[in-house]
């Protein structure tokens, strides 16, 4: 078999932006969005006039408050757009479906200059009570009826990511003896590069008795195990290759993105439980790539909740199948300075949750080497970043410097 | 009942019955737990669907299963997300009939703290409306 063109790599992230950060702003959405896209524009060295396509995850009208922020409609009326390519849509390999869709945009020759968003106001969306369990649907007279994939789930009270991937943890616990000692340390990695974060949510320092002390969401999930609800606006630019050269700031070349899904696209019908479609998502990476697991110089890795970034670092070959609870444990190989920096930022535990674009954003500081205080000190190459978890997942690689 | 053993949320969202659910949600009528078998390759097949994804040929009909499982893995909830409800298991059972099928359930009649992976179960069922809910407790003569 012939090797597969691999068009992702005639796009680049040429920009980035991101709105202010933070608990409960009181903005709207479309607000920060515009706030996010206009930097991004600008440290693409661009005007909106050069922008001709726009992408989003997921676009409006799904999930709870907060969760899904403009549609592409609004963003391009508000910023009066001209485009030859949009989208915008929930269903993919993850959060970053959108910017793979547009790697392929670009490469395609349908547009040159993508604008790529995720907004969330979940925060703000929580203090006005509209993000909240499916409980807060129950009550009063009658019960709720579902039809479609959450029938299944819905009555047995089985109602949040939080219990399904729980499911993973207590598997893993049981199959390859991880600890919660040991899953605290993505926890508390996160805390200690949040820290050095000025926007993240959480900065105080947190310790294992922290982490063991704190109250149990669902076995063995603590409160410190899921992410924390943010307002903010993520963009970047992913435009054509050949604009490299002209970009004001180094560019991030998009190396290979993972997208597949060869389990059943379920929550509690996918064969294994221990990894998910990170698995294939990672599998398909690597298909496409002659860098190894050993050339990342740095993992932005998505930890919604913490044990999907167990599962993303062996996937992605970044320690043995089961052996990410040692790996991780003393959080000395994780950390910035260790051998395999690990969300750098803080992920979405501590510095929010900007739902796997914080992710990508983060990649490009490392790797454009803006990173301040929290800047890795080796010079970064090869960024390797992941988002989403269960049926749901996409990963990337991106290089300073074309590939 | 005791707060020591566990039952499930304090509210049951429950399934919209049709015609491709109807026999699943109200198989515990008769006290036993049915999925669609494929009349041509043999095997189980849930959540339902048209036609048999293994072999996409032959008729699916619902038929009796043994109601034996085995848990693959758990967790207990103890957020509030349905308020009232006290921590209850939220189980993941695979069928004794065939290993890649699954059932989300309630582990029901133990201890919470007792339930392990690969803990043998058989179902229970709860009566809500017309809808019967398959729960699992543990089997009975189970090591």
């Amino acid at each position: 078999m012939s090797t597969p063109e691999r068009l992702e790599r005639r796009s680049i992230i040429s920009g980035i932006g991101q709105s202010d950060v933070g608990r409960r702003l009181g903005r709207g959405e479309l607000d920060l969005t515009v706030d996010a896209c206009l930097q991004a524009i600008g440290d693409a060295g661009l005007t909106r006039d050069d922008i001709d396509g726009l992408a989003t995850f997921p676009g409006a009208g799904v999930g709870t408050g907060g969760f899904a922020g403009p549609s592409t409609p609004e963003v391009q009326d508000a910023l009066r757009l001209k485009l030859n390519w949009h989208d915008g849509g929930l269903e993919g390999p993850g959060q970053l479906r959108a910017v793979f869709a547009a790697c392929l945009a670009v490469a395609a020759g349908l547009a040159r200059h993508v604008l790529v968003y995720r907004t969330v106001t979940e925060s703000t969306a929580q203090g006005e009570g509209g993000r909240q369990g499916i409980g807060g649907a129950v009550g009063g007279r009658g019960v709720p009826r579902f039809p479609g994939v959450m029938q299944w789930t819905l009555p047995y009270g089985a109602v949040s990511a939080a219990n399904w991937l729980a499911w993973i943890a207590q598997r893993r616990m049981f199959e390859f003896g991880l600890t919660r000692e040991q899953l605290a340390w993505i926890a508390l990695n996160g805390r200690r590069n949040a820290a050095l974060n000025p926007k993240a949510i959480y900065r105080d320092p947190m310790s294992l008795d922290d982490y063991l002390a704190a109250r149990m969401i669902s076995t063995p999930l603590c409160l410190y195990d899921c992410d924390a609800p943010c307002d903010g606006s993520t963009a970047v630019v992913v435009s054509h290759a050949d604009y490299a050269p002209d970009t004001p700031h180094t560019a991030c070349h998009v190396n290979a993105i993972g997208t597949a899904l060869r389990g059943r696209p379920s929550w509690d019908q996918f064969d294994d439980m221990t990894t998910f479609s990170a698995r294939d998502a990672a599998a398909s990476m690597w298909a496409r790539t002659e860098l190894r697991p050993g050339d990342i110089d740095v993992a932005e890795l998505y930890d919604g909740f913490s044990i999907l970034t167990m599962v993303w670092l062996e996937e992605l070959g970044l320690c043995g199948k089961g052996e990410s609870g040692p790996f991780v444990e003393g959080g000395r190989r994780i950390a910035l300075d260790g051998p395999t920096p690990l969300n750098t930022s803080g992920g979405q535990l501590s510095a929010g949750r900007l739902h796997g674009f914080g992710m990508l954003h983060e990649a490009c500081v490392q790797l454009r080497g803006i990173g301040g205080a929290r800047q890795i000190p080796t010079s970064p190459e090869v960024a390797a970043v992941a988002a989403g978890g269960g049926p749901i997942a996409g990963c990337m690689l991106l290089t300073r410097g074309p590939s | 009942m005791t707060s020591s053993t566990a039952s499930g949320p304090s509210v049951r969202v429950l399934p919209r019955l049709d015609d491709s659910n109807r026999f699943f949600w109200t198989s515990g009528e008769d006290g036993r737990l049915r999925f669609l078998r494929c009349g041509g390759c043999h095997h189980y097949v849930h959540p339902p669907v048209p036609r048999c994804p293994y072999c996409l040929d032959g008729p699916l009909v619902p038929e009796v299963v043994s109601g034996r499982g085995v848990v693959h893995s758990f967790t207990v909830n103890h957020q509030q997300w349905i308020p009232g409800s006290d921590p209850y298991v939220i189980g993941l059972v695979t069928i004794a009939e065939q290993e890649d099928v699954r059932l989300t359930t309630n582990l029901v009649d133990c201890a919470p703290d007792a339930v392990r992976i690969g803990m043998a179960v058989e179902v229970t069922f709860e009566r809500s409306d017309d809808v019967w809910l398959p729960l699992f407790k543990p089997s009975v003569g189970a090591p």
